[in-house]
């Protein structure tokens, strides 16, 4: 399929999301059960591409536990989203070089 | 106005810099799916959201179907409804129909983050400054990774390709950490997630993704419905 038709979608269906609300709602959500659903989603939707997609990551299921490990105690003690990150990426590539 | 703007640009830098590191993952694994340099910077340039562009580039290398496509960015991205939502309550007077159009295209949970810690009403000029520099960190971390991805020596790049996870696990591990029941639904999206993966593997990943989410939301909302504050954020 044209790859330009596949970017087009994407773009189109994250522009409504955010622009339909912002430009036409005013009030507020009133069903507690959408309002849960709504406040786990992005939770649940970050932990199943997570995992078990992050053991393949680096194309190495050694290195790539290593950089898991790794993000999973940094992000434990709260560090910046920018520090579990790249940590979890340099410890991949040091224990790839050993 | 023009105070505005440049207040949002100094707001955004943080943001700013944060998106060039983690975009330049982004453009190493597009090129890695078989994207070309261009195809990523466009997506990141009118997307603007990282785990969206990640589960559309899977999408992409498969040859997955467009109904797919729009399933999966509806299920991932749909929490900036309601930021949206949110910052659409605190607007200054000023800002119109027009300016939401155009501003909405900048709605991420950093900017959001950032624009809801604000005292103040948000002008439409604050905001554009705060978007547009995040936007040509996003951009240029792209262009960079999906570049140099191809001149970097393989164990970098490929030690790169777990940026973007890491990330995702900075987002979810903190609130699980404080909320059993953010745990709760961590913990079974990412159980469903693994099943799909290793038993039904007929299921295409998108699709995946979706129903993972969609159930731990669900058992999540049964079971620990949220405050009224929570259900804001």
């Amino acid at each position: 399929m044209n790859i330009a038709l596949y970017i087009a979608v994407m773009a189109g269906v994250t522009y409504l999301i955010r622009m339909i609300p912002f430009a036409f709602f005013r009030k507020k959500i009133k069903s507690r059960f959408f309002r849960s659903f709504l406040y786990y989603i992005p939770f649940a939707v970050l932990s199943a591409m997570t995992f078990p997609s992050i053991f393949y990551s680096t194309g190495n299921i050694f290195t790539a536990t290593a950089g898991t490990i790794t993000a999973f105690i940094l992000a434990y003690f709260n560090l910046p989203l920018i520090v579990v990150a790249l940590s979890a990426s340099a410890m991949a590539f040091i224990v790839g070089l050993i | 106005m023009k105070s505005d703007f440049l207040k949002g640009m100094s707001h955004g830098v943080p943001i700013s810099l944060g998106y060039l590191s983690v975009s330049f993952g982004f453009g190493i694994k597009a090129v890695g799916a078989g994207l070309s340099a261009l195809s990523a910077s466009i997506i990141s340039a009118t997307n603007l959201t990282s785990a969206g562009q990640v589960a559309g580039v899977d999408i992409i290398a498969v040859g997955g179907s467009l109904i797919e496509m729009i399933l999966v960015q509806l299920t991932i991205n749909i929490r900036y409804s309601l930021m949206a939502l949110s910052l659409s309550q605190k607007l200054d007077r000023k800002f119109n129909f027009f300016h939401r159009l155009i501003a909405s295209y900048g709605i991420t949970d950093e900017i959001f983050a950032v624009c809801s810690a604000q005292k103040q009403k948000l002008t439409s000029y604050y905001m554009y400054g705060m978007i547009f520099i995040s936007a040509v960190g996003w951009v240029l971390g792209t262009v960079l990774g999906a570049v140099a991805g191809q001149l970097l020596p393989e164990a970098v790049s490929s030690a790169m390709g777990i940026v973007l996870y890491g990330m995702f696990m900075a987002v979810i591990i903190p609130p699980s950490r404080r909320q059993k029941s953010v745990f709760a639904v961590v913990v079974i999206s990412a159980l469903a997630s693994i099943l799909f993966r290793y038993v039904l593997t007929a299921v295409s990943s998108g699709f995946a993704i979706i129903i993972c989410a969609v159930v731990a939301s669900v058992v999540g909302a049964f079971i620990f419905p949220v405050a009224d504050e929570e259900g804001e954020k």
